[in-house]
């Protein structure tokens, strides 16, 4: 196994992103909302590729590149061209995708650039604009259905495509990227990662002195973890028997958490790039790019920092809290309400963080509000519940979305606050362990066991302050009374 | 072989690239065509070879003749005209268009 | 008053504003003259008849009650059949669209619309617009009309053959490498392509979008001023349409063209010109000379490699424009029980196609192809630049060039049809005002052995109004009496 360990990973990503906030298609004006809508009910002429009709380029859509490419710290190209990619598929309305190119005279959108992740920084190669194919649908699978079901709704929606160097080390380093790169889109609002198939993935994968392989169709960040995983355990395993990984194109059968061989005609590779004859070149003078430079917003980066400053967080709370914008929503939402930044953080990080992994969800997708969350750390606050108590209503209100106080009050959790009614139980427990009060006046440390079984009895809800102050006074005035 | 006939060769398309190319296109071609194409299209090619005797070193080229950029539209929707289109599609099941097996 | 077909679309609005003849009457002579001579000629796909006669009352009432009329007001125009019709079936002459009915209207045809024009039918042409002949039609090829036999030129054959045969008064013909100007020098028509971006290509089904453009075929150059008048407008729908403001070209009908510097492009008179081409052309030339304009030759060394440069473009960008057609969406299908969509794709095409296209296709194809990118394409535009150059250095001596507007006379159907390159040589005139961008008119000069000769006159960019001009006095003071006959 140590051969194998010592087999270096490189992983590069190809990353599509919708442009969710837009409210139009790149190149035509038909509504990009697209999800949950019948089919083929959100198409024009031009769209559906139809004879004579020509794009014209969504100018909100130009202003959100620039937007990613300056948070991707990459370089925007002057004057730039659309390309056409020819490839005939039946998704493609016009069997040409409008796209942008690096050879044959053409500029990507932005070349180079970063994105830092856990002090690592993960290299951008190029950023492109381009459309969105329509979606294909089968009756059972691929292999079996006898037609193919063309829906293209989706069909010409900006796409952002973001190409990293091989950088990456591990899976979970492209898990990493991709979740800084999410929230980053988001910090900008150009993007909205938590919308189904609004961020895709092709990645390459290749160890030391093995050929490049690209799986494709991830369609989820999720997604991308388990597929890289599944990769390198097949490549490993390949070189383990002495076998050549060659250069080729896979497929992640989601379903069935494989990766497949795509056996592609060569000739198919031809994409016979050429400049976009219907549009006209861009040009983005300097200025442009500073004045939305100006309008940029905070991104998670900068976010994290302040957080350390503001909130006095530890940069790790700091750090997880803004790995995602409704995370980090969530948090700066709370402390507002109820100030306390300390105690929402380790609430955050803590409790809620294991239920969001342990059922692969994201804040967002909770019931759960800001305003709930600071309730029931105010219950603690004002002494209603205790800490531990306040754990085991959070999972109710998970679960359940309940009001903390609801739930308190329907499990009659309130802490036992009464003087008198403490007094009596205490009374109660000293009669009960005539020995453990004789081990207690002599021994403070055994004083522990008494309040235990204070604790035992009340299921907890007794004020442990307040029991052990009434304990103590009880047994110092029965100390007067035994000698040792 | 001298210079011309260089140049003519080069220029050569063979039957196994048509047959490519056209493969690439998504045409298909009977072998009477092939025949006769293969002769046509290599006739025009040695014609367009003409334009080898042009130095063209660093002349940018014109993809574009009007000096017009950033063309632009507004980021506002407009309503869609589905079901005009929809009409027209050759098959289709419900509102899908309906397409040939991949496999 | 059926006589008044045959008049000008400027004569016939005169006469419809003085109220002293119907639309409906003119309309309804038109479809008689078609109903006698279409069967000869043949520019037709599809007729509007019922649509036509329903818009010409409608501009009668408009009349009769004294409301504003459009500046077309009822002239009946034909629109070649690769600009999309909202209802009406648009085929680009091809078994592949011969169903299709397209949902949206080209700019220019709402312009029309808008105009008061009627659309009395949609004319045919070769497939897709490629050809020079309107043989490569899945209709059949028009015939020309001052000789059955021979061909009326093309791609846009149709529309200058009904509009010298008086079956429309106007019409609108596009032009990718000479298809307006080929067939109105083989008419005897005035077809102007005007400079790229300055008429709206949206509707227009691409042949290769670089180069085309559409324009106005007519009986003469007043009517060109009033056609291009109305369809030359800013379009936001298309991203190569200039955003200037909107001109009358009618204001530049002037009988005036003194002191005009002509220049006379040699390679323009190349080997291929037939002697009485060129012999139609110079006294043309020495007309204009009489009007007091003066005359110099000029040699534009790269229009040499302008034919295959523009040849190795349109293709490369036809077999890309093309590939949409694969009937999944619209157009023609194959019956497919068995098929996968490959097969369906291959099959599809192989059929609905014709061979011109299918030939322009595969070159297009093989030119964009990995390796042959920079030898074909890339170089092509790489001419083209040079090309303009020449253009721009010429233009800073003459204010307008000169040259015929095809080498040869209309020739024989069937002559060259099976020779693709012999029939590439016939638009060697053409192609460099595509390529070079700029507007480009042919005006009948004169006839030989009862066959037409185009003049060809191109200006710098969006100075139509020169061609106008100049083409206005040339025919105010040489009017060609010549008429139409036989087969009345």
């Amino acid at each position: 196994m140590s051969k194998i360990k010592s087999l270096e990973i490189k992983i590069g990503l190809e990353v599509h992103c919708q442009l969710t906030n837009l409210k139009t298609k790149l190149f035509c004006s038909c509504s990009s909302d697209y999800r949950g809508k019948e089919p083929n009910t959100l198409i024009c002429p031009i769209c559906m590729g139809m004879p004579g009709t020509l794009p014209v380029l969504n100018e909100k859509a130009l202003e959100d590149a620039i937007m990613v490419a300056l948070a991707l710290n990459s370089k925007i190209s002057e004057r730039m061209l659309f390309f056409r990619k020819n490839y005939f598929y039946p998704d493609m309305p016009k069997n040409f995708q409008i796209s942008q190119y690096d050879k044959a005279g053409g500029v990507p959108f932005a070349l180079g650039g970063y994105i830092q992740i856990n002090g690592k920084k993960v290299r951008i190669r190029r950023i492109q604009l381009e459309e969105d194919p329509g979606k294909l649908s089968y009756d059972g699978t691929i292999e079996s259905s006898n037609h193919t079901l063309v829906d293209y709704n989706r069909a010409g929606i900006a796409l952002i495509e973001i190409v990293t160097e091989p950088d990456m080390e591990t899976p979970k380093e492209a898990r990493l990227f991709l979740e800084k790169l999410r929230s980053i889109l988001e910090h900008l609002n150009v993007s909205d990662g938590s919308l189904e198939g609004s961020m895709r993935c092709d990645a390459n994968i290749s160890l030391k002195g093995g050929k490049r392989v690209e799986v494709k169709n991830i369609s989820s960040f999720k997604e991308v973890e388990r597929a890289l995983n599944f990769e390198i355990t097949r490549q490993k395993n390949l070189v383990l028997r002495g076998m050549v990984i060659g250069q080729e194109t896979r497929h992640w059968d989601e379903t069935r958490r494989i990766t497949v061989s795509l056996r592609m005609k060569e000739e198919e590779q031809d994409y016979r790039y050429f400049p976009e004859p219907d549009l006209v070149p861009i040009i983005i003078p300097r200025e442009r790019i500073k004045e939305i430079e100006q309008k940029m917003p905070e991104l998670p980066d900068e976010r994290r920092k302040r957080f350390i400053e503001q909130y006095n967080l530890s940069p790790q709370s700091a750090e997880i809290l803004t790995r995602s914008k409704a995370m980090a929503d969530f948090f700066e939402e709370s402390v507002k309400i109820y100030g306390n930044p300390k105690e929402i953080s380790n609430w955050m990080i803590g409790e809620l963080s294991s239920y969001l992994n342990e059922k692969s969800i994201e804040i967002d997708e909770l019931t759960l509000t800001s305003k709930q969350l600071v309730d029931l750390i105010k219950l603690i606050d004002e002494g209603v519940i205790s800490r531990k108590m306040a754990k085991s209503v959070l999972q109710d209100m998970l679960l359940t979305g309940k009001m903390a106080g609801d739930i308190v009050k329907e499990k009659g959790l309130e802490k036992i606050l009464d003087k008198e009614y403490i007094g009596s139980i205490v009374e109660k427990i000293l009669k009960e362990n005539p020995q453990a009060v004789k081990d207690a006046i002599f021994d403070k440390k055994a004083m522990n066991y008494l309040m235990g079984q204070l604790m035992k009895k009340t299921e907890g809800k007794i004020d442990p302050k307040m029991a052990s102050e009434v304990l103590r006074k009880r047994l110092s005035e029965l100390a007067k009374f035994i000698t040792p | 072989m001298n210079g011309d006939d260089l140049i003519k060769s080069k220029k050569r398309i063979s039957k196994e690239e048509i047959e490519k190319i056209a493969w690439l296109a998504r045409i298909e071609i009977s072998k009477k065509e092939l025949e006769l194409f293969s002769k046509q299209l290599n006739d025009i090619l040695v014609y367009f070879s003409k334009i080898d005797e042009v130095n063209t070193e660093s002349i940018p080229p014109s993809y574009h003749v009007l000096d017009l950029v950033n063309v632009l539209r507004k980021d506002e929707a407009k309503p869609s005209s589905f079901e005009e289109i929809l009409q027209i599609i050759p098959q289709t099941k419900g509102k899908f268009v309906k397409a040939p097996r991949m496999v | 008053m059926s006589y008044c077909v045959e008049l000008s679309a400027y004569e016939i609005i005169k006469k419809i504003k003085a109220q002293e003849l119907k639309v409906v009457d003119y309309i309804s002579y038109l479809f008689e003259r078609i109903k006698r001579i279409e069967r000869e000629i043949h520019a037709y796909i599809t007729l509007t008849e019922d649509s036509a006669l329903k818009k010409a009352q409608d501009i009668d009432k408009k009349i009769e009650r004294g409301e504003r009329t459009g500046r077309l007001c009822g002239v009946g125009i034909a629109i070649k059949d690769n600009i999309c019709t909202k209802g009406i079936r648009t085929t680009c002459a091809s078994r592949m669209l011969e169903n299709f009915i397209p949902p949206y209207n080209a700019t220019v045809v709402n312009l029309i619309e808008d105009e008061d024009g009627i659309i009395i039918g949609k004319t045919n042409m070769d497939e897709f617009a490629m050809g020079s002949s309107t043989e490569h039609s899945y209709f059949g090829p028009t015939h020309n009309p001052w000789d059955l036999e021979r061909v009326p030129g093309g791609s846009s054959g149709g529309s200058a053959a009904a509009v010298i045969s008086s079956m429309a008064t106007l019409a609108l013909g596009s032009d990718t490498g000479g298809s307006i100007r080929c067939p109105a020098s083989f008419c005897s028509a005035v077809g102007l392509k005007p400079t790229y971006g300055l008429v709206s290509r949206f509707g227009l089904i691409a042949y290769a979008n670089s180069l085309e453009q559409i324009g106005p075929i007519t009986k003469d150059v007043r009517d060109c001023a009033l056609l291009l008048s109305c369809i030359a407008d800013h379009d936001p729908l298309d991203s190569t349409s200039v955003n200037k403001p909107k001109e009358d070209y009618t204001n530049y009908l002037v009988d005036d063209i003194k002191n005009i510097k002509l220049g006379i492009i040699k390679e323009l008179f190349g080997e291929g010109t037939q002697d009485s081409v060129e012999k139609g052309v110079w006294d043309a030339i020495k007309k204009l000379e009489q009007l007091g304009a003066d005359y110099q030759e000029i040699s534009l060394k790269n229009l040499d490699y302008s034919l295959p440069s523009y040849y190795i473009i349109a293709m490369s960008e036809a077999s890309s424009n093309l590939a949409r057609y694969d009937g999944l969406r619209y157009g023609y299908r194959i019956p497919n029980k068995s098929y996968d969509w490959n097969a369906v794709y291959l099959k599809n095409r192989r059929f609905g196609f014709g061979f011109e296209v299918k030939r322009r296709i595969i070159l297009g194809t093989f030119a964009l192809s990995a390796g042959y990118y920079d030898e074909y394409y890339l170089k092509a535009q790489k001419i083209r630049t040079l090309i303009r150059r020449d253009f721009e250095t010429a233009f800073k001596r003459f204010d307008v060039l000169i040259g015929p507007t095809m080498p040869v006379l209309p020739f024989r159907i069937g002559e060259k049809v099976n020779d693709p390159l012999e029939m590439y040589m016939c638009d060697i005139d053409g192609v460099p005002a595509n390529l070079a961008g700029i507007p480009s008119i042919s005006i009948p000069c004169s006839f030989s052995n009862g066959l037409p000769i185009g003049l060809q006159i191109m200006a710098p960019p969006f100075r139509e109004d020169l061609l106008i001009r100049i083409g206005f006095s040339f025919q105010k003071n040489f009017p060609i009496l010549k008429k139409l006959g036989g087969h009345e």
